[in-house]
């Protein structure tokens, strides 16, 4: 292993956060990163004048955040603080290896609250590429650590952040199934919904405040939709038989869903408060895991209506079905990216279920994964990395792959497995 | 004292936040409270199900009724010759008792997708509601559900354990709605 190949970097960030109570630390996320790309974007972050807890907190999570994404390389800062407005010897800092450089400073405002700001430079051309300030509560500044890795990210590579975003998961631990939401980073987790019994299938309305899933608290799975601010939830579909499979239309009206009421699993559309139910599949076999393309014009779906299961795909009313993967017996849970571009799915090959990535333009099929029992994927907003349940040592874990399976992340929980990756969108 | 705990943290947490533009090509977006707490997310904890209250013919361990699950082969979904008089004792009973309902419930072993596995456990489910309507039980005394892959009777991941969660198991329902489900 050469050191200049970056891609087999293991480090491991210990993510322990002193503000969460200790029943929330046990299922507290932690971060590996196992590989990173290949040309990764050299940045310095140096420290922030002004109050050291709170320079700290910010400029760890932006460094934390860049280094995570696989694409940056953090510079050395030899400890050096100054702020935005201070001047910049660019030709020193290229000398020093970074292409860019975030400076900023904290100040606390009259009535208490912090106020974070920074401007990041591009040391090659020498020139400012802008900044911004951020008024927060001392408790939030994590989350403008989060704002300004976007905001350099952006910048820096031409594509959005998201590490601004949340991530939904299912802990299971001492007999109880724990729907969880916290921050992209694994922080700030927080329980949504406690049960005795399974919880399955989570994903994101697309305005990010509601959950739809299936849970199994009625003995059969039923699909409930759970406003996450409120705590409040509504059941979606409970009809004769399972319920279950949701995915959201992108205008957040509608859910594609899989109901058992006629037979065997078939595709149904209904809408978010449960009314106007319609059938969308007649097949004698099973249809299910359907997911909407971000145009909403169509559904992938898994059937085994051709003797295995495969993805196939269909107009979002129904009809015009047409099969999309053709390697190997067995190919599921289909999940178009939010960009148009590509296919994620779970493909089985000698045995072992790995993450497969199909350009929907070429059809070319990628495996993306080093796993064997690999889950639910779930594509970033920016489609550039796939969240995954896999299993390592045993151990229900997430692990997060970059499309092109460079770069590669692994969150587990200390206290048990750790399965239902969703991402959410975008941060409104 | 966790339950009193978690929204006394979150409701701690309160905050509000607001952005400033640097004069200069300030087009970060603000940092915003996510509806009122740190993390947005009111914890739900979900009510359980008791099950009590059926006649003992259907909860004595000497009683045939007793047996209530049904085996099947890797990748089959077809009701095995060696469970015909099993399901033969819960038809005649169903028949004979038309107040009470079964809840079938399919489940598979744990290796796929876990909505693919669902759907699996639907059709073995549907197998043995199948077996008892050509007996005479009537439709509606019956609902079939599938758990798929997600209440494993056997923990374990080698084929001793797998063959034990390729299964469909008859939960039942008294007329006067107690029971097992």
């Amino acid at each position: 292993m050469k050191m200049n190949d970056m891609s087999r970097i293991s480090r491991r960030i210990f993510l322990a956060f002193s503000l969460l109570a200790a029943g929330l630390a046990q299922a507290q996320l932690s971060i590996e990163i196992t590989g990173a790309g290949a040309n990764r974007i050299p940045v310095t972050i140096v420290d922030f004048p002004g109050d050291p807890t709170a320079s700290r907190v910010i400029t760890s999570t932006v460094r934390a955040d860049l280094e995570r994404s696989g694409l940056f390389k953090l510079i050395d800062h030899s400890n050096l603080a100054f702020d935005e407005n201070a001047p910049i010897n660019h030709a020193d800092w290229k000398a020093r290896g970074a292409d860019g450089l975030a400076a900023g400073s904290i100040s606390r405002s009259a009535d208490g609250r912090m106020e974070a700001r920074f401007r990041l430079y591009d040391t090659q051309k020498g020139v400012s590429l802008g900044g911004a300030a951020y008024v927060t509560n001392s408790t939030q500044l994590r989350a403008a650590g989060h704002r300004i890795a976007d905001y350099i990210y952006e910048k820096l590579t031409g594509e959005k952040g998201v590490f601004s975003t949340r991530i939904a998961y299912v802990v299971k631990a001492r007999g109880q199934f724990l729907l969880q939401i916290a921050d992209s980073d694994g922080q700030n987790a927080a329980t949504a919904l406690t049960s005795t019994e399974p919880i399955i299938s989570p994903v994101w309305s697309p305005d990010g405040g509601r959950l739809a899933y299936v849970s199994f608290e009625k003995k059969k799975p039923v699909i409930y939709v759970h406003s996450l601010a409120s705590g409040q939830r509504h059941i979606v579909a409970n009809f004769k038989g399972s319920n279950s499979a949701p995915g959201w239309s992108p205008d957040g009206r509608k859910l594609a869903v899989v109901l058992s009421k006629d037979g065997f699993s078939q595709l149904y559309s209904v809408n978010a408060d449960g009314s106007g139910l319609q059938r969308l599949t007649q097949s004698s076999g099973i249809d299910t895991e359907p997911r909407y393309s971000a145009d909403g014009g169509t559904i992938y779906f898994t059937s085994d209506r051709g003797g295995s299961p495969q993805v196939y795909q269909m107009a979002a009313s129904g009809g015009d079905v047409r099969r999309v993967t053709f390697e190997g017996s067995y190919n599921v849970s289909p999940r178009p990216s939010p960009d148009g571009k590509s296919l994620a799915f779970i493909s089985r090959r000698e045995g072992r279920f790995q993450l497969a990535v199909m350009d929907l333009a070429s059809r070319q099929v990628q495996v993306v994964s080093d796993s064997y029992k690999d889950e639910s994927p779930s594509f970033a907003p920016n489609s550039r990395m796939i969240l995954i349940a896999t299993e390592v040592g045993g151990r229900g874990v997430l692990s997060a792959v970059s499309s092109d399976g460079r770069i590669k992340q692994r969150l587990t929980v200390a206290a048990g497995d750790v399965r239902e990756p969703a991402w959410g969108p975008y941060f409104q | 004292m966790k339950k009193l705990l978690i929204p006394a943290l979150l409701s701690a947490l309160l905050v509000g936040c607001s952005t400033t533009p640097l004069p200069e090509d300030a087009n970060g977006a603000p940092v915003e409270s996510r509806s009122g707490s740190s993390t947005g997310v009111a914890p739900v904890t979900a009510g359980g199900l008791d099950a009590s209250g059926l006649p003992r013919e259907l909860t004595d361990p000497k009683s045939k009724l007793a047996q209530r699950s049904i085996y099947f082969d890797l990748d089959s979904y077809e009701v095995k010759g060696e469970y015909k008089d099993l399901v033969a004792s819960h038809a005649k009973y169903l028949v004979a008792n038309k107040g009470f309902k079964v809840l079938l419930q399919g489940n598979t072993d744990e290796r796929g997708s876990r909505e693919y596995n669902l759907s699996l456990g639907q059709k073995r489910a549907e197998a043995v509601k199948r077996s008892l309507t050509l007996l005479g039980v009537q439709e509606a005394q019956i609902e079939s559900v599938s758990l798929g892959e997600e209440k494993p009777k056997n923990a374990g991941h080698d084929e001793a354990a797998w063959s034990e969660n390729r299964r469909a198991d008859i939960l039942y329902r008294a007329a006067d709605g107690r029971g097992e489900f």
